[in-house]
Order: structure tokens, then C-alpha cells, then sequence
């Protein structure tokens, strides 16, 4: 043979080598681990769940899911690195192993629980669909939205709730369809729309963001379930462990008292409960894979579900979500967060 | 003597091998390659417990898009978004092409006119549209232009025609009675059309004179539907868009209506592809000798006919295969779409379906496999017209 032939089958042996080098693959854990940070999908901006401010710092009660996430595994809480994403994009992302989680107001479905090859893990915020619409409209209820345009995100539930709930009541409507949820929201805040839709908290988020707040009222009806939580991939039952117990610490120390306050000196304390939750007694930690301070790292850092809530969509921020009353109030408070035992 | 040729032959055929064998390998290569990548899909999507197939195709959609050329809703199937799609990704590529056709081919050649305004205007035309991003152009048209535009109860209306407003424009529908007549008119006039031709070029080639064949094209055209629309008892009425009131919401309902996503990105992609197909106009009437125009001359042809007998007929030539490209591009482009929320192929299927189904495999197949049929097509065509107008040597 040539010289010519032998750099030919070279260079093909080559490139076979190196595409047959990228086959194997480690557990998340063990990548996030080597890596020393969490690649985290969140959203591109919707205030109190994820929201970058001017000095391109995150935060919100999604952002806080994948802190928690952080402190847990790598025991700093900032070791997240966030990539913000598109509803459109959000699953393809995952699935092909870009992020290692997703925590990004997504909604939890049997066909996205089943048919995609990924695991929800929990809720962090219950939440349902609803209407914003001008007040110049002079609409009190969404039963009197007839003949009307509405801007929607697409490739959510949203887009096909929106359906169901106008076929349901005999309304004609025309959904005009955008890529993000910025550029729906402009294009209603712009008159290309008379009615924006997106799930409640979605919509107190968004108003903050109109060139005039006052102008818009959200309507009553809430049309739909959207329980909103963190997504990870199928395959890493592990992983799947440490992303929904990460979210049960955090309801449980809200209801065993234990916040990023008290945490150090509830050290002392005799119940047994909090000192497995602590870390103190028990390991915890082990089947996790992770050291037996994970949750104390995740209160310490991130605090409890109450300060989280209050902190990013309480009644004190712009989004004014009172808690009282809701579905994100405890079980013993009247809602629905129940969170197994830590033991 | 013997042994020289037989060494020779042995040489061939091992130069034979030698050029056989690299390629039977590198085949051999590519089929390993495309054999591996399905394989590992296989294989990672049955890890993860994903399902795989074309059956989403038949399952109900569940979401609405707003501009459709065929009668569509959530209860429709994803193989009816897909036609959606594909039909309006073909709407603005059909009426994109020929705007951005006349427009080019117009301002090539306002390009070489000898009046300085103009060909400087056409310049600053072609340098302005072809050196910004297409993309930026069409966010130019959407939020700038169009997003600005009065509310629906403060809507302009031209001339009781259109009306214009931030949701869209209103034309009035034609609704025509006993239609038929009219295109028996059209079609006898194309047929007259035919026979005057065939008759102006026999004239020509006994007397040297000939009809003004364009012209009278026109008025046959305008006449013979008039005429057999009087005959025929031919009605038109005007569907007007009528404005509804509801509470303090406002919405015009019926006529023909575009949507502003629409109408930004043919406006942005016309424009945009026009300057292109301007130079190929240009480079291609450049590229006639000026002695074919001379001799044009020599033989009487003033300057419109020398253009439309001698230098356009041998300009098309150059112009064709980089318009056909043109084209292409266009087409392509037009999945630009999604960043202003026109629902066209790629956004209706490659995003709305593919984020609602998760079947991204299949689904980016199909569309690539679209994309790519289109693009072949229009090849087909214009090749096949390029072949039709070449030289035919003899």
C-alpha cells in the first residue's frame, strides 16, 4: 500500500477512536461532582421563580430548588451554574444531558412524567392558569371572553388548557403563539392581544413587568392544575433521591421549626426528628450517597420552604402571593405540603 | 518484450485496486457511521424509556395556531399541524418570491440607469438590505414598524378598503356570483392572446412589422372578463371586516385578514432577498458585450426592445442559477419565522408539536426531509427552465 493509503486508514481509525471515547458515562452525581458545580435549567426570566437582576445575580423559588441542590451534594450553595431556557427547549435540553436538572415553573403531567424519559420529583409551587386582561376591557369574568385574542407562551400546558377552557365554554378565540413568555407578555402589553395567559403566579410576575401595572386586572377564574416542580432525567434513580429529598428537607424543617436562623443553635435540642435531619443522629446522608450534613448545608444556606417562599413570592415582595389560604401552606396549616419523614 | 506488457498489466491492476479500495473503504465507513449513531439512539432512548415512532402523527394536537390556510383546531391531528405549517411556511415563500423578483429585477436594472438619482437610490437599496441580518430586519418590521401601529378601536382605514391596526390587516373578501363567467372570459383571452402572437410574428416575418402584443394583451385581459361577466349576469360584493364590540374589547371579524407576523417577515424576506437577486440582474445584463447592444442598434431596435429582444433573453442566462440559489435561500430563511411567533413549519412542528410530544428524532426528520423537498423542487423548476432558455450550440 501507498503512503498515501497508510494516512488515510490512519486518520479513519482516528476519528473512529475518538467517537468511540465519548460512549461511556457516570452517574450525575459523579459529574457534578467533578465538575464542582450543578448546571441548573431555568427560566428566562420570570420574577420570584427565576429572575436574573442587573448584576446578573438569580433568584427565585426555582433558583432556590437548585441551591438546595448544590448545598446538598457540593455543601456550597453556590455552586450552581444557571442556563436559562425556553418552555420550547426546556425537555430536549435535559434529555440530552446539558443540565443536570430542571427547575423551571414546569408543570407536572403523566405524558411528560412518562413518555419523555424523565422523573419529576416533586412540586416547590402549586399553582393554576389564569387570565390577565386591560381594565378598559370592562370584563369581570373569563365566561364573558368572546371574539378575543390571547398571547401565550408555546409548547406548554398553558397553550393547551387555554383550548380546552374556551372550547369548554363556547368562546371563539385566536391564540397567538410566542416563543418566550417576554415576548408574549410585550405583545399583549402592546395591544397585538386583549388577554395574556399564563399560570397565576406567572401573571403577577409578568404584570410587574408592564409598561403600566395598574392598567391590567388578573381574572378570578382559575382554570387548570399546574403543579410546578423540578425535573431531572430517567435514567439516575439516585439522582432522582437527592433532587426530591433536597425539596422534602426543606418542607420538613419549615415544620419542625428549623430555619437558617435557629439551625445552630437547634443543635442542642433532644428531638430525635431534628437531630436526623441535622445529621446528628442516623445517616441520612449515606443512602444518598451524599456526607450526613446535606441537610443541614440546604437550611443553613438556603433556609426552610417558608423563608424561601416569603423571600421571593411572599406578600412582601412585587408578586404579593399571600400564603395563607393556598395550596404552599403546610398540611397542618391548611395546605398541601406534606413532605414524607426524614428518616 | 512479452514480460514489459505483462508487468504493465499487473501494474494497472494494481492501480486499479489501489484507486478501488480507498473508496470501497471509505463507503464501507459511512455506512458503519450512520449505522452506529441510529443504533445509539436506539439503545439511549429505550434507557430512558422513551417511545419512538410516527403514531403522534394521528393523535389530537390539542392547541390552536392562529393563521391557517386550511381549517384547523386543537381537535385536528399533529399531521394536520404539520400540513398547517408546511402550507404557511409555502404562503410566505410563494408571495416572497415573486415580490422579491419584481423588486430585484426592478432595481437591477434601475441599477445601470443612466439617470444618476436613480441608480444611486437603487444602490443605496441594494447596500442597505443586503448588509444587515435578515433577522434584525424582521424584528425591524415586527416591533417596530408594525407593533406601533394604532389599536383596534383607533384602527386607520385607507380609502374604505384596508384597514390597518396593531392586530393585523383587514382586506374586504370578493365574493363573486356565478364566478365561472369570469374565468371563460380570462381563458378566451389567453387564447386571443395566442392567435394574435402567432399572427404579429407571421407579419413580422413577411413584412418586418409586427403588433404591439403586450399592450394589446392587456386590454384583452380587462376586457374579454368584463365583457362575459356583463353576459353572464357576473355579481361582486365586498365582505368588509366588520368591527364587534364586546364589553370595552374591541375586534374586527371577517374579510381577508394578515396577521402583523405575517406580513413582517414577507415584507423583511422580499426585501432582504430582492437586493441579492438585484446584482445577479445587474452582473447578468453586465455581462453582454456591448457589441450585442451595438449591433441591437445597427439594426434599428430602440433601447426597450433592444433590452427585451437581445440582452435580457441572453442576460437570463447568467441570472438564473444564482436567483434559483436566491430562491432557495428564501425558502430556507423563512424558518426564521419562529422568532416572531408566525406559525410555519418549523415553529408549528419543530417547536409547538416536538415541545408537546417530545418526539424530537422523528420530528426533525420529517421536517429536514420537508425542507429538503422543497429546496429540490424549486431546483427541479428552475433548472429545467435554465436548460429550456441555454445556448443551443450547434
Amino acid at each position: 500500500m501507498s503512503k498515501n493509503m497508510f494516512k488515510f486508514f490512519g486518520s479513519l481509525a482516528l476519528f473512529a477512536f475518538v467517537l468511540s471515547g465519548t460512549a461511556v458515562k457516570a452517574g450525575t452525581k459523579e459529574d457534578v461532582a467533578k465538575k464542582g458545580s450543578v448546571s441548573c435549567g431555568v427560566s428566562q426570566g420570570v420574577p420570584g421563580f427565576s429572575n436574573a437582576d442587573a448584576s446578573g445575580k438569580w433568584s427565585g423559588i426555582d433558583v432556590d430548588m437548585c441551591r438546595a441542590v448544590a448545598a446538598a451534594v457540593l455543601g456550597d450553595a453556590n455552586k450552581v451554574k444557571y442556563q436559562p431556557l425556553s418552555a420550547k427547549d426546556r425537555f430536549e435540553v435535559l434529555k440530552s444531558g446539558q443540565i443536570d436538572m430542571l427547575s423551571r415553573n414546569t408543570t407536572w403531567t403523566l405524558s411528560r412524567d412518562a413518555g419523555l424519559g424523565l422523573e419529576f420529583v416533586g412540586t416547590n409551587f402549586y399553582d393554576g392558569q389564569g387570565f390577565i386582561v386591560r381594565k378598559a376591557a370592562k370584563v369581570n369574568t373569563a365566561k364573558k371572553l368572546n371574539n378575543v385574542k390571547v398571547c401565550v407562551e408555546t409548547g406548554t400546558t398553558t397553550e393547551l388548557n387555554l383550548r380546552d377552557y374556551f372550547k369548554a365554554n363556547k368562546l371563539k378565540y385566536e391564540a397567538v403563539s410566542f416563543t418566550k413568555a417576554d415576548e408574549a407578555v410585550a405583545a399583549y402589553d402592546a395591544g397585538r392581544c386583549d388577554v395574556y395567559t399564563t399560570d397565576k403566579s406567572g401573571l403577577a410576575a409578568q404584570r410587574t413587568k408592564m409598561k403600566n401595572p395598574g392598567e391590567h386586572t388578573v381574572l378570578p377564574e382559575t382554570i387548570s392544575k399546574e403543579p410546578l416542580g423540578p425535573v431531572v432525567r430517567g435514567n439516575d434513580q439516585n439522582w432522582k433521591d437527592i433532587a426530591a429529598w433536597s425539596l422534602y428537607v426543606m418542607i420538613e424543617a419549615e415544620e419542625l421549626g428549623v430555619s437558617s436562623k435557629n439551625i445552630d443553635s437547634m443543635k442542642s435540642t433532644d428531638n430525635p426528628n431534628i437531630k436526623r435531619l441535622l445529621g446528628l443522629e442516623g445517616d441520612t446522608g449515606k443512602s444518598l450517597g451524599l456526607s450526613n450534613t446535606w441537610a443541614y448545608n440546604i437550611i443553613k444556606q438556603v433556609g426552610n420552604y417558608g423563608e424561601v417562599y416569603e423571600r421571593n413570592v411572599g406578600a412582601k415582595t412585587p408578586l404579593g402571593l399571600a400564603r395563607n389560604g393556598s395550596p404552599n401552606q403546610l398540611w397542618s396549616k391548611g395546605g398541601i405540603l406534606y413532605a414524607p419523614p426524614v428518616r | 518484450m512479452k514480460k514489459l506488457s505483462n508487468f504493465k498489466n499487473n501494474l494497472s491492476k494494481n492501480l486499479q485496486w489501489q484507486n478501488f479500495l480507498p473508496q470501497f473503504f471509505l463507503l464501507l465507513f459511512f455506512c458503519l457511521l450512520i449505522f452506529y449513531f441510529t443504533r445509539n439512539a436506539q439503545i439511549n432512548l429505550l434507557a430512558r424509556n422513551i417511545t419512538s415512532g410516527f403514531d403522534f402523527l394521528s393523535t389530537n394536537s390539542g392547541f390552536d395556531v392562529q393563521f391557517s390556510l386550511i381549517p384547523y383546531d386543537g381537535s385536528f391531528s399533529f399531521g394536520r399541524a404539520y400540513l398547517v405549517g408546511l402550507l404557511n411556511t409555502l404562503l410566505v415563500s410563494f408571495f416572497g418570491i415573486i415580490f422579491a423578483s419584481i423588486l430585484g429585477f426592478v432595481i437591477g436594472i434601475s441599477r445601470l440607469s443612466e439617470n444618476l438619482l436613480l441608480s444611486k437610490l437603487s444602490l443605496f437599496y441594494v447596500e442597505l438590505f443586503r448588509n444587515l441580518p435578515l433577522i434584525l430586519q424582521i424584528f425591524f418590521w415586527y416591533f417596530v414598524v408594525l407593533r406601533n401601529l394604532p389599536s383596534t378601536e383607533k384602527s386607520l382605514i385607507l380609502l374604505n378598503f384596508l384597514i390597518v391596526n396593531v392586530q393585523g390587516f383587514y382586506f374586504p373578501k370578493f365574493i363573486f356570483t356565478n364566478f365561472p363567467f369570469v374565468l371563460y372570459g380570462i381563458i378566451f383571452a389567453i387564447l386571443t392572446i395566442f392567435l394574435v402572437k402567432y399572427y404579429s410574428n407571421k407579419m413580422f416575418y413577411n413584412t418586418g412589422k409586427y403588433l404591439p402584443v403586450f399592450k394589446l394583451s392587456l386590454v384583452f385581459l380587462i376586457l374579454f372578463p368584463l365583457i362575459f361577466s356583463f353576459l353572464g349576469n357576473v355579481g361582486l360584493k365586498f365582505e368588509q371586516a366588520k368591527l364587534i364590540q364586546n364589553f370595552g374589547i374591541f375586534n374586527y371579524v371577517g374579510g381577508v385578514k394578515l396577521v402583523p407576523e405575517f406580513l413582517a417577515l414577507l415584507f423583511a424576506l422580499s426585501l432582504y432577498t430582492s437586493a441579492f437577486i438585484a446584482e445577479n440582474v445587474r452582473a447578468g445584463i453586465l455581462s453582454i458585450s456591448k457589441g450585442q447592444k451595438e449591433a441591437a442598434k445597427s439594426i434599428g431596435l430602440n433601447n426597450s426592445l433592444s433590452l427585451k429582444l437581445i440582452i435580457i433573453p441572453q442576460a437570463l442566462r447568467v441570472i438564473i442559477p444564482p436567483t434559483t440559489n436566491q430562491y432557495l435561500n428564501l425558502v430556507k430563511n423563512s424558518s426564521l419565522a419562529a422568532g416572531i411567533g408566525y406559525p410555519d413549519l418549523t415553529s408549528v412542528f419543530a417547536g409547538t408539536s416536538l415541545s408537546q410530544t417530545g418526539k424530537a428524532i422523528e420530528i426533525i426528520f420529517i421536517v429536514m426531509m420537508t425542507y429538503l423537498s422543497i429546496s429540490l423542487f424549486i431546483s427541479l423548476i428552475l433548472n429545467w427552465y435554465n436548460k429550456k432558455i441555454a445556448f443551443i450550440s450547434k
